[in-house]
């Protein structure tokens, strides 16, 4: 035979053949293909031979040909298995550094993990407890208006509805919900504001929520029921057992028809009560506002479809509904459209949602951050068991020698990585129990829409990832020491060359610092913004205000109830809260008719600018109105003036002068130093303060002086609850409602410094694998060296300086980066902020290096340190 | 009863074996059937029914001399059992008294 290049068929299909089949079988089958392997590379070419012959290899996969398991062999596994566990424990506890570095490494990166878990499952388990839950679909709209960006609705109109339960064929139940019901429900002496969904009565045909009192067939069909949870029932009357008791709302008298059970979180619809649809006068009548195909904004319809039917078919019968409805409107189309009950928590983005959702690409985000994590975690663990490997290789050496299969050695570090990534697994949990509560803490959407309640099967995708990781990382080191040659590893030639790449890892720490460094260094510039957006000068007093929200009170009662606190020195009213974000603003004109301008508003009475120390440049503060009395003063900011340029140089001279305001004259009096009417995001701007001492939907600052603010609030609660015994008291000090204005940023800088803490762990450890892989490597080096006379300390600087080098290279990339990217994008965002210092990035790279100082020194120094006699000894 | 009736395939595969003699062998069936019944005849296949004959007792293996070809693999010679013969033979005998009992006048005529 010629020994020249010749064609030969995938080795890995070969082996594949050679695992499944019979021992017996295999050898002629492999002769037959390969004879036709032959043949077709002369008919048909190389590559395709190859092909042929891979999908022939599958082909013959077949009962006939299977190799059967053993039944010795499974069992020799088993108990090998438990020869692994023992085995794999000792190594663990020999190296407790590196368990615990490995522990901890992987615990970090799966906590978020486990995060992500219970968020997904929890999102997909949304609407599953409907009995019918796969044949319920909601019907939304989207409305295309010519020349507009379409809509999409989760409501639909109510003629829609109608019309669909009237004449469109191929719907087994149909039930209309509307979502905003609310009234101030009167039971006996108290009164208790409710809020409630408007449901008719076969709400409790489509969807299960049992009925725990109450026919659920009628319990909604008359006008004026009322269907309340249990938790409704208790707040409202203390009991549950209160069917056919009523109601006052207003001045409509309603009766409890049923008692349903609290609705589960995992509901995309929530209610605390149900009121029969047909109360509600303009669901009934003809001719009312929402009878309209056109009035898409308030009604949700949910259907069930017989079983076994396809939706494609009412689909079309929507289209056709809708396609002779839009005959009768204009430039406009509204389309009908089904979406699976199961699509709506986590489904696409429509307006008037009846329910909390999440985006899935907010999901998706989620998923690849803890993707990405873990990945780079189990990266690190297979970097670290291999740069282990001169320890190791003896120990497999001689396991090969007493007779350990290839694969015997393999499940050996499988095991090994699989109890590692347990142990991590009950770390992970603790730390995912501390997450959970941060993460729901984080955005008030958030807790509303999830509790992360662990569930059984909770339980067991958590274990399940452990196990996937475990395994995932321990594979690498299996193949690898599983191959190894025992003999040359007894031998003791230590020439294994093991990851050529060396410069791949290098660069794969560079990344991962550079990433650890812009995390950090993010949230320390982004806390000190933070920090100093809360104690920024405003241009006027906040300290000690607290703003109580009016809630259609009448203001002197409250007044006159507060004055009698001893706490509670000035008082004021105020339309809006300024500076919090909110805006309100009206047009106005100077002399020049044409040029008119939008300017901000605020009305306040005659103690706001005073109580919270407004200076003024010019003139003095608007003058208390009697009742019934035309206004006509108004007091202005810098801006203003300078926008109409009414003498801006001197505001002095700008009293007296008259501008134009909803048509009203009012006259300057006073001219106020600029403050932030917005927050620090934007620009100061016009701004004009007019006199208004009645404001219902507003706020009373008022200046509280306390020590023992608990005691304060309850005193200032009860005053409040003599004037209103319906509205819980909303107060809120200034300071924390600007605090809350930024709430974004600090949940923000919480997110980034969470990332940046998994960066530095991350990053640490895969410092750690390469500085124990080049130390280990060069044990005999620094041995050498140090019987020829180096120091500790030379030897120390010789095999950090590598490794510093890289840090630097990090930070050379990471810093600057930041540093400009703040600078010429994030911040450009803020009009307003204290100058980015050096500080920040200076604390960043000191922390990291420090970190890593730790990681490179208790390495190097053990090596350093290590008796040279000992090491070269061994030899 | 499955185990004695011979199908049509079957039938084919083993009388190919019977022609080839000394030289009957996975590869070499194939192509025969190729070549004389005028189909194509996959290697999975042609090796399933093989390995059904054999579980039948029809035919018996052995394995040969290693070559140079075939990436130096023996090759696997089928030769028709006693068994083998008979199933032939009696599947010859059904068809030819069926044949008999077909009036000419039919065959002739299509």
């Amino acid at each position: 035979m010629t020994q020249k290049n010749k064609i030969q068929p995938p080795r890995w299909a070969q082996r594949l053949l050679h695992w499944y089949c019979k021992p017996e079988l295999a050898e002629d089958l492999e002769g037959d293909l390969n004879e036709y392997f032959e043949r077709n590379i002369a008919t048909k070419g190389a590559r395709r031979a190859r092909w042929i012959y891979v999908v022939d290899v599958f082909k013959f996969f077949r009962l006939y040909t299977i190799r059967k398991p053993e039944f010795v062999n499974l069992l020799l596994h088993w108990i090998m298995i438990g020869s692994y566990v023992k085995t794999s424990g000792r190594s663990l506890l020999r190296h407790k550094l590196f368990s615990f570095i490995n522990i901890a490494g992987l615990a970090v990166s799966m906590s978020v993990g486990l995060l992500v878990i219970a968020l997904v499952s929890e999102l997909v388990s949304f609407d599953d407890f409907h009995e019918k839950k796969d044949r319920i679909y909601r019907v939304i709209t989207s409305d295309q208006r010519q020349g507009e960006p379409r809509m999409d609705l989760a409501t639909t109109s109510l003629v829609a509805g109608r019309k669909i339960e009237a004449s469109v064929s191929g719907v087994e139940e149909l039930t209309l919900v509307r979502n905003g019901f609310s009234g101030d429900a009167h039971i006996g002496e108290s009164v208790i504001p409710v809020s409630a969904v408007w449901a008719d009565e076969h709400f409790f045909n489509v969807f299960s929520f049992p009925l725990l009192q109450g026919d659920p067939a009628t319990a909604l069909k008359e006008p004026y029921s009322l269907v309340l949870s249990e938790k409704m029932c208790k707040t409202l009357f203390g009991d549950v057992n209160v069917l056919g008791k009523s109601v006052l709302f207003d001045t409509t008298n309603y009766v409890v028809t049923g008692v349903v059970k609290d609705v589960p979180k995992n509901s995309h619809l929530r209610f605390d009560a149900l009121v029969s649809f047909s109360s509600a006068k303009e669901h009934r009548e003809a001719g009312a506002y929402l009878d309209s195909w056109s009035h898409i904004y308030s009604v949700c319809v949910y259907v069930v479809l017989p079983k076994g039917s396809d939706p494609a078919t009412l689909q079309a019968n929507l289209d056709k509904l809708s396609a002779a409805e839009n005959a009768g409107i204009e430039r406009r189309t509204i389309s009908l459209e089904l979406q699976p009950l199961g699509n709506i928590a986590l489904g696409k983005n429509l307006s008037n949602q009846i329910g909390p959702v999440m985006r899935p690409v907010a999901l998706y985000f989620f998923e690849g951050l803890a993707l990405v994590i873990i990945l780079s975690a189990g990266f690190n663990y297979t970097n670290l068991s291999i740069a282990r490997s001169m320890r190791r290789t003896r120990e497999v050496g001689i396991r090969k020698v007493m007779g350990a299969l290839k694969h015997q050695v393999g499940w050996q570090f499988i095991v090994e990585s699989t109890i590692i990534a347990l142990m991590a697994l009950v770390i992970a949990f603790l730390l995912f129990l501390f997450l959970r509560g941060q993460f729901l803490s984080l955005d008030r959407f958030l807790s509303d829409l999830v509790s992360l309640e662990l569930t059984p099967r909770m339980v067991l995708y958590f274990v399940l990832m452990a196990l996937v990781v475990g395994f995932g990382s321990g594979l690498l080191p299996a193949v690898f020491f599983s191959r190894i040659n025992a003999i040359q590893v007894l031998k003791g030639s230590s020439a294994l060359r093991i990851f050529r790449h060396v410069n791949l890892r290098k660069a794969l720490i560079v990344v991962q610092y550079c990433f650890s460094l812009i995390f950090i260094t993010t949230t320390l510039i982004g806390y000190n913004q933070y920090k100093s957006f809360l104690t920024f000068d405003l241009g006027f007093n906040t300290a000690h205000v607290l703003n109580i929200r009016l809630q259609h009170n009448k203001e002197e009662l409250i007044k006159k109830e507060l004055a009698e606190l001893p706490e509670v020195g000035a008082m004021s009213v105020s339309r809006i809260v300024t500076s919090l974000g909110s805006f309100q603003g009206s047009t106005m004109k100077y002399k020049d008719l044409n040029d008119s301008s939008m300017a901000w508003l605020n009305y306040v009475d005659e103690q706001y600018l005073p109580l919270h120390g407004h200076k003024f440049l010019a003139g003095k503060n608007l003058k208390a109105l009697p009742e019934g009395a035309e206004e006509s003063e108004v007091v202005v900011n810098e801006q203003l003036l300078k926008r109409f340029n009414i003498s801006p140089q001197d505001p002095a001279k700008a009293l007296g002068e008259v501008i134009t305001m909803d048509k009203k004259k009012l006259t300057i009096v006073g001219v106020v130093k600029d403050f932030h009417y917005g927050t620090v995001e934007s620009k100061i701007e016009p701004m004009a303060l007019r006199y208004s001492a009645h404001e219902p939907w507003g706020y009373i600052n008022a200046k509280v002086t306390t020590n023992d603010w608990p005691a304060t609030r309850a005193r200032i609660e009860a005053a409040w609850k003599k004037v209103d015994k319906v509205h819980p008291l909303d107060a809120k000090f200034y300071e924390d409602q600007i605090e809350d204005a930024y709430r974004m940023f600090a949940t923000m800088i919480k997110v980034i410094g969470t990332i940046a803490f998994l960066a530095v762990c991350i990053a640490s450890l895969g410092l750690f694998g390469m500085v124990v892989f080049t130390t280990e490597t060069r044990l005999k080096e620094i041995s050498i060296r140090k019987v020829l006379g180096a120091s500790e300390g030379r030897l120390i600087y010789l095999l950090s300086k590598g490794f510093f080098f890289l840090l630097m290279l990090a930070a050379a990339v990471a810093l600057p980066f930041t540093y400009f990217f703040f600078d010429k994008v994030i911040l450009v965002n803020f009009v307003y902020h204290p100058p980015l210092g050096c500080l920040e990035l200076v604390i960043s790279l000191v922390s990291v290096t420090l970190i890593a100082l730790l990681m490179i020194g208790s390495q190097t120094l053990k090596v350093a340190r290590a008796n040279p006699s000992e090491v070269l000894k061994s030899e | 009863m499955k185990g004695t009736n011979l199908g049509e395939f079957e039938e084919l595969v083993l009388l190919t074996i019977a022609t080839l003699v000394n030289d009957a062998y996975s590869v070499a069936i194939c192509d025969e059937l190729e070549k004389h019944a005028g189909r194509s005849a996959k290697l999975g296949v042609v090796h399933a029914v093989l390995n059904r004959l054999e579980d039948k007792g029809l035919v018996k293996s052995t394995l040969g001399e290693a070559t140079s070809t075939r990436g130096g693999k023996r090759k696997r010679y089928y030769t028709v059992t006693n068994g083998g013969k008979a199933a032939l033979i009696r599947a010859k005998e059904v068809r030819d008294q069926l044949w008999n009992r077909i009036p000419d006048l039919i065959l002739k005529k299509a």
